[in-house]
């Protein structure tokens, strides 16, 4: 308990008199804020006259409030930083909300302002009102609805901080438009002050030796890591010690690039479409090192058969997730980048040296070499096919988004990252749409990396009109769509389980069904629709022209979007079905 | 199993709503709810009794921990601390029986705070034991209206 700490408040600053709009914008300056993704509406007008007066920021204007948020969360997982977003009272607000939920599930640092009526017609059912702060309960690390005008610059900074520090989440600040008209003078806050908040938490020496004593007795050691990696900034440590400790990393889809997928000790990704090798390891390890992690149902299957044989330590900084969905032998609460820091101190001090595993490696790197991700070669461009063929013409080097269904899994199987923040995708909530307004945020953040959305034509689709953004805003972010005219992942299912009957999940005329092979049933027309936005597009169907289509879209400085026509028959494999087990898994 | 779970809290409008939400989502039904100031004017204690089994319970405290306005979480389970429950209940009570409900008040230790023609408004506290079998014996009185605090705990 703090109640009865003293605290030494510095002298506080005092700003000159201006309304609450412009010191929404004055502390977002303050809090480092660069860009701001915003769509003005009555309520919220007020803050973006405020921005016309304002250089340091730069607003960018979506075409839908649900594009500008999923924009900011492409901004916050490029950079780390808060991805902001604003949005008017009522329906503005409320297109908000499947960010936000998105970001809570993703741990994304996005902030959320939002205007909000006048305080006197709030509960009165006025018009464009509805409770956001109460709508979005469930859904937040924490909110605000601003009462007093002088309460904003104090708000402002801890959204900041609570989004972006511990675990980071989305926080919303309502402001109803008479806060953003009055005047006042504005006392900035020195310093970051929240009750609850106990700075982080650090693993002790004693559980971290019990680690270590684990690890040189195990025979068959693995590495499952998350998110939590990334968003510590823990990658340099994690290396450090999964070389020292000679254990093979496999990571979360979240995790994705915070252990270079070219390392030799790296087995990509593990769960449901995951490697077999990542799969297998983890299933026949005898000691597993969670960190960062929740135990998500798309990697354990069956829970209560996830990794049988292995004493799994848990390393979270957030203890609620500890016991959550699985029950393990050493859960310990703490910064993972504290503790795998900490980690390599003490084998350094130890002289830990990695004990003789020669036939677990062999084991291990037996089943990486003979399962490979792979598919049959078909007359037609196949959606892994342009995938890798992206890979190639990248070197590997580009910030790839996507949309949610089979392309979003090819995209992680055939891309190798090499560095953490450069896949980004929608994971725990699996928001369709995601892609491009993503790609949009991570392009801003990012100018001189080659940013593409790996997208699906019904994904692409759900937020079409941010072609519009990026072409106004000079936002070089690219889309290849591998456009199969189905929702492939929910065709997969109905292949596999529903005995391929289609519900509703054809895109076009079901009679005449767009294909490689029935151009003329192809629809929509996504070059049309590009070049109403004045985006430069193509078409591809053809093998031979892929590789030259895909350099024509990495040269083009602004956006572009390429429309790869692919058969919808290939299914997204190996495929731990929902609630199985690693036994189960489809290989081919 | 039942547990009495008492959370310190910032004194913000929206805690209340955030930590119900905890319950709700789970659907947890919350058995009493207090919220009340404490002697730090900025915090609030709420005491919330529910029935859930032990490590669903255990996890949405976690989780209560990590609401932002949430300083502190204590889960009493029974008989580790000492509770109490006030109860205001105004039971029909004329002439003819007055003596007699005043009778079972006495042994309750309960007070009479109102009285009027019809009816008497009592006032008892104790803990749940007590309060249970002061409310059978004065149920066939006929109990008019209750209000109840919930209860409240602190630590032996």
């Amino acid at each position: 308990m703090k109640t009865d700490t003293v605290l030494n408040f510095p002298k506080p600053e005092i700003g000159p008199e201006m309304t609450g709009a412009d010191a929404v914008v004055d502390c977002l300056v303050r809090e480092g804020v660069e860009v701001l993704f915003a769509y003005p509406g009555g309520a919220s007008m007020e803050m973006h006259q405020s921005l016309t007066r304002n250089d340091k920021i730069r607003t960018i204007l979506p075409r839908h409030e649900q594009g500008g948020s999923f924009a900011a969360e492409g901004y916050a997982r490029a950079t780390g930083k808060a991805g902001v977003c604003m949005a008017t009272s009522g329906p503005g607000a409320t297109n908000l909300v499947t960010a936000i939920a998105d970001a809570y599930m993703d741990s994304t640092p996005l902030v959320a302002i939002t205007g909000q009526v006048y305080q006197k017609f709030i509960g009165k059912s006025a018009f464009q009102e509805t409770d956001f702060f109460g709508m979005t309960l469930p859904i937040v690390k924490h909110s605000y609805l601003v009462l007093n005008v002088e309460d904003l610059p104090r708000i402002i900074n801890e959204a900041i901080h609570l989004a972006t520090s511990g675990r980071p989440g989305p926080v919303v600040v309502d402001i109803p438009k008479d806060i953003q008209q009055e005047k006042f003078r504005p006392i900035y806050p020195q310093k970051t002050e929240i009750l609850s908040d106990q700075g982080l938490p650090q693993a002790t020496d004693e559980q971290l030796n019990e680690v270590l004593d684990l690890l040189s007795k195990a025979k068959k050691p693995m590495l499952y890591v998350g998110g939590g990696i990334i968003s510590a900034n823990a990658e340099q440590e994690l290396k450090a010690f999964a070389e020292r400790g000679d254990i093979f990393v496999a990571s979360t889809l979240m995790g994705v690039g915070c252990f270079p997928e070219t390392h030799p000790l790296s087995l990509k990704w593990f769960g449901m479409h995951g490697t077999v090798a990542g799969n297998y390891a983890v299933h026949e390890s005898d000691l597993l090192f969670a960190f960062g992690v929740r135990f998500d149902d798309r990697i354990t299957g069956e829970v209560t058969k996830f990794a049988p044989n292995a004493t799994i330590v848990h390393v979270d900084i957030d203890r609620s997730e500890h016991n959550k969905n699985k029950i393990v032998d050493f859960p310990i609460h703490s910064d993972i980048k504290y503790a795998l820091g900490r980690l390599n101190e003490l084998m350094e001090r130890s002289a830990h040296k990695a004990p003789d595993r020669t036939p677990w490696k062999d084991k291990v790197l037996g089943w990486k070499k003979k399962y490979p991700f792979k598919y049959e070669e078909s007359k037609f461009i196949l959606p892994q096919q342009a995938i890798r063929t992206l890979y190639e013409e990248t070197k590997g080097e580009a910030i790839i988004t996507t949309g949610v269904g089979q392309h979003q899994m090819w995209a992680a199987q055939y891309y190798d990252f090499a560095h953490s923040r450069s896949f980004i995708s929608s994971l725990g909530l699996g928001s369709m749409g995601y892609g491009y307004p993503s790609a949009i945020g991570a392009k801003v953040a990012c100018p001189d990396r080659q940013v593409i959305d790996i997208d699906g034509d019904g994904s692409f689709l759900m937020n079409v009109q941010e072609l519009a953004t990026a072409k106004i805003e000079k936002i070089g972010a690219k889309a290849m769509v591998l456009n199969n005219q189905h929702l492939g992942m929910v065709v997969q299912w109905e292949d596999r389980f529903y005995q391929s009957v289609r519900g509703h999940t054809i895109l076009g005329d079901k009679d005449n069904i767009g294909s490689p092979e029935n151009m003329g049933g192809i629809y929509p027309d996504f070059v049309k629709i590009a070049e109403g936005f004045g985006v430069p597009a193509r078409r591809v169907v053809r093998k031979e022209d892929l590789r030259e289509a895909i350099q024509e879209m990495l040269a083009e400085e602004g956006p572009f979007l390429l429309d790869v026509i692919v058969p919808y028959t290939e299914h997204v494999l190996p495929m731990i079905p929902a609630g199985k087990t690693v036994d189960e898994m489809i290989i081919e | 199993m039942r547990h009495t779970i008492s959370v310190l809290v910032e004194n913000k409008f929206g805690v209340l709503a955030r930590i119900a939400g905890l319950f709700s989502g789970r659907g947890f039904n919350i058995d009493t709810l207090n919220v009340a100031p404490t002697h730090v004017e900025t915090l609030s204690r709420l005491t919330v009794v529910v029935k859930g089994n032990d490590s669903t319970l255990d996890q949405l405290i976690r989780q209560l921990e990590r609401l932002v306005n949430v300083i502190e979480v204590k889960d009493f389970r029974e008989g580790q601390a000492v509770d109490r429950e006030l109860v205001l209940l105004k039971i029909s009570a004329d002439g003819n029986n007055r003596s007699e409900v005043m009778q079972i008040c006495d042994i309750f230790r309960a007070r009479i705070i109102n009285v009027s023609s019809a009816d008497v408004v009592i006032e008892i506290t104790g803990d749940e034991g007590k309060i249970n079998a002061f409310l059978r014996l004065v149920e066939p009185f006929g109990v008019i209206e209750m209000a109840r605090t919930g209860k409240l705990a602190m630590v032996r």
